[in-house]
């Protein structure tokens, strides 16, 4: 249960290996341990990151997830939520990928859209549903600026994230009188390893910047946030460039 | 979506009302996964009375009066019936009841699984303590009748304070105090800081007053620490009373002056307005003896105002409660000094002195001091409350579970070493765990 001034007891993270999903979890747990479930691909990369947090004094379990396959997604959560509440769920997972190839390749784009699009939908649905039945929860949906306004540089991933930026907003209006939180984030360039090797973007965050903007927005119980802040404004002005303007930009 | 009074942590339920114990029987027999809890008015601070994702009975619906035996001083009530209305359908007869908190907004049957306690807790001891007996619905959907000593006085105790754990209290008789009069006369004492506050306390002369509680000011520092006014009263008897009164001297005389309009913004509890609210409060009620005071006046002067936590604005706030025995008055002194440093606000500071505890193994009261403070929900106010949960353990105290809204399972278990006779008895009624709260999900009951 979260309590009064908003300490979550349980966490389960989908996208187990996230770096942001686990700057945020030990954010929680430097506050107070709590219980953490780790849903992702099984791999020594888990493995550490469970013993990491761990270390905070947190009860730590790991549950196999893989995104690119929806059919299994039922009996993931049903793994997950069988240990008891959970408090607050972060749909953390994506994958960037080669954007030239995102849009010539089609067996790159299709595996993009099942990581970034339909799995988060057929995880919503999931959650949403386990949700209502335990009465009490909320989830978190790490989403992107990329899909405020797709942009050249990035369409075939932007219109993934726009596609799980509708879907999780909507979700939010069809929860509310379940009392489910949903807190929609779209962080700009985060310097994760899903990044690593890119240039680095105008407001880039560290995993551990947006972890704190998450843990704050949930205590509030904001629905929608940019991270960093100002990346409110920003998009809110790019959304409105003449497409003219808009594709001369030098990012 | 339901809440406590501190209007924090809202979560989902199905809410059955109904005056008819057949069918409340039948929702705890057909009681799903996520189990049932009774709700009364909702007084307490956090989650006792919330069941996320389960079933809910609202027992404001079961609310007949019995009997009201005059002769024996009892009264045989259904455990809806709010103790307001029991007050007033009482005073008629002369007939008080003989623990009441700090509202009237509370039920018999949360007054029972709270195991409540009033300014009179040194002299009467707990709500528990008059039950002479209880209806208890348990989770094989029967009623049981219980009394403190009869055939399962464990399962009595386990109710009493059990925060509705066993089962639901569906009827209770309950032992009565008379009086002449529904007025008090009362000595205020003004005391300029704590040291003179705790004096007044123990240098005996709190044995005089049947009810006795002392507010202070949680924001004045230095040699004005602490600085309080202490409150002590006698129910008034007829001659006591001024000409005026002596007319209607069991007239009901509680006003209710408005209610607040859910209107409030967060933050409007603050350092400025209550520093102002505390120095006109503190200066008028200079040292005053023989007083005759009403049942608000006296007991109950939040009352005047209904529905007064909306002032906290949407954030909320939480009531910390706790006590700690005869002894430990310099954990005491750091803990107001803490509060008192800390540029938490807090508004209603309440102190007073415990009477000896009773057999249930999970009732807050026992002998010593308690203390209350009650903050609106803003950051660094958890770091705060923690700091203060260690002191309280390490000084051998205990929270209050019908204020407590935030605190560890560990510390529960640790504060409560008879937690695991309690459990037992409650594992050997309620197998399955059908009588479930979100405290007891949080606190790991």
């Amino acid at each position: 249960m979260i309590d009064a001034v908003g300490n979550p007891q349980s966490l389960l993270l989908l996208g187990g290996t996230s770096d942001i999903a686990l700057a945020t979890a030990e954010r929680y747990a430097r506050e107070r341990p709590l219980r953490i479930v780790l849903a992702a691909r099984p791999s020594d990369r888990l493995e550490a990151a469970a013993e990491r947090l761990r270390e905070t004094g947190s009860t730590v379990t790991t549950v196999p997830f893989d995104a690119r396959k929806p059919e299994t997604h039922a009996e993931t959560l049903d793994k997950a939520f069988g240990e008891g509440d959970i408090d607050i769920s972060i749909v953390a997972f994506g994958m960037l990928g080669d954007q030239e190839e995102l849009w010539t390749d089609v067996t790159a784009a299709q595996e993009m859209a099942e990581i970034n699009y339909v799995a988060p939908v057929t995880v919503g649905v999931l959650l949403a549903e386990h949700l209502r039945k335990q009465g009490h929860g909320h989830i978190v949906a790490l989403s992107s600026v990329a899909g405020e306004r797709v942009r050249r540089s990035n369409f075939a991933y932007g219109s993934a994230k726009a596609g799980m930026d509708g879907f999780y907003t909507g979700l939010t209006e069809a929860l509310r009188p379940s009392g489910i939180k949903v807190t929609v984030v779209r962080p700009g360039h985060v310097k994760s390893k899903m990044t690593e090797g890119l240039k680095e973007a105008p407001l880039a965050q560290t995993p551990e910047q947006v972890a704190e903007i998450v843990v704050n927005s949930v205590r509030k119980g904001k629905e929608l946030v940019w991270a960093p802040a100002q990346f409110r404004y920003v998009m809110s002005v790019l959304r409105h460039l003449p497409r003219a303007v808009f594709r001369r930009l030098p990012f | 979506m339901l809440t406590g009074w501190g209007r924090t942590a809202p979560t989902m339920a199905d809410v059955i009302s109904t005056p008819d114990v057949e069918t409340i029987a039948r929702a705890v027999r057909e009681a799903g996964p996520r189990g049932v809890i009774a709700r009364g008015l909702g007084r307490s601070y956090g989650d006792p009375a919330q069941n996320a994702g389960g079933t809910v009975i609202d027992m404001t619906a079961l609310d007949r009066i019995h009997t009201i035996d005059v002769d024996n001083a009892a009264i045989d009530v259904d455990a809806g019936v709010s103790l307001d209305t029991l007050m007033r359908r009482l005073l008629p007869h002369g007939l008080w009841l003989p623990v009441l908190p700090g509202t009237r907004q509370v039920t018999v049957g949360g007054a029972i699984g709270a195991d409540i306690h009033g300014k009179n807790h040194h002299s009467q001891g707990s709500f528990g303590s008059h039950v002479i007996s209880l209806d208890l619905l348990t989770a094989d959907g029967e009623v049981r009748t219980l009394t403190p000593d009869g055939d399962s006085p464990e399962l009595f105790w386990a109710t009493v304070g059990g925060m509705g754990m066993t089962g639901i209290v569906v009827r209770a008789t309950i032992r009565l105090k008379r009086v002449e009069t529904a007025y008090f006369v009362v000595d205020n004492i003004q005391t300029r800081n704590l040291d003179e506050l705790l004096e007044h306390f123990t240098d005996g002369s709190d044995e005089d007053y049947v009810y006795s509680v002392a507010w202070f000011d949680s924001l004045a520092r230095g040699d004005r620490m602490g600085r309080a006014l202490l409150t002590r009263g006698n129910p008034a008897t007829l001659d006591e009373l001024p000409k005026k009164l002596r007319k209607n001297p069991l007239g009901f005389d509680a006003p209710q002056l408005m209610t607040a309009p859910p209107i409030f913004p967060n933050g409007l509890v603050n350092k400025y307005t209550i520093t102002a609210f505390n120095e006109v409060w503190y200066r008028k009620a200079p040292t005053k003896y023989g007083s005759v005071q009403n049942i608000t006046q006296f007991f109950h002067p939040l009352d005047l105002v209904g529905e007064w936590n909306r002032v906290y604005g949407s954030n909320g706030f939480l009531q910390y409660q706790f006590m700690v025995p005869f002894g430990q008055e310099r954990m005491f002194r750091r803990s107001i000094d803490k509060i008192s440093a800390s540029g938490h606000v807090s508004f209603l500071n309440v102190l007073k002195t415990f009477g000896p505890g009773n057999a249930a193994p999970m009732s807050f009261p026992d002998k010593g001091w308690t203390l209350t403070v009650d903050i609106p929900v803003t950051p660094g106010l958890d770091r705060l409350c923690r700091e203060l949960d260690e002191m309280v353990l390490e000084a051998d105290g205990r929270l209050y579970l019908a204020k407590e809204s935030r605190t560890t399972p560990e510390m529960i278990e640790r504060m409560y070493p008879r937690i695991d006779e309690w459990r037992k008895t409650r594992a050997a009624v309620d197998p399955e765990g059908i009588f479930r709260s979100d405290l007891a999900r949080r606190l790991n009951l």
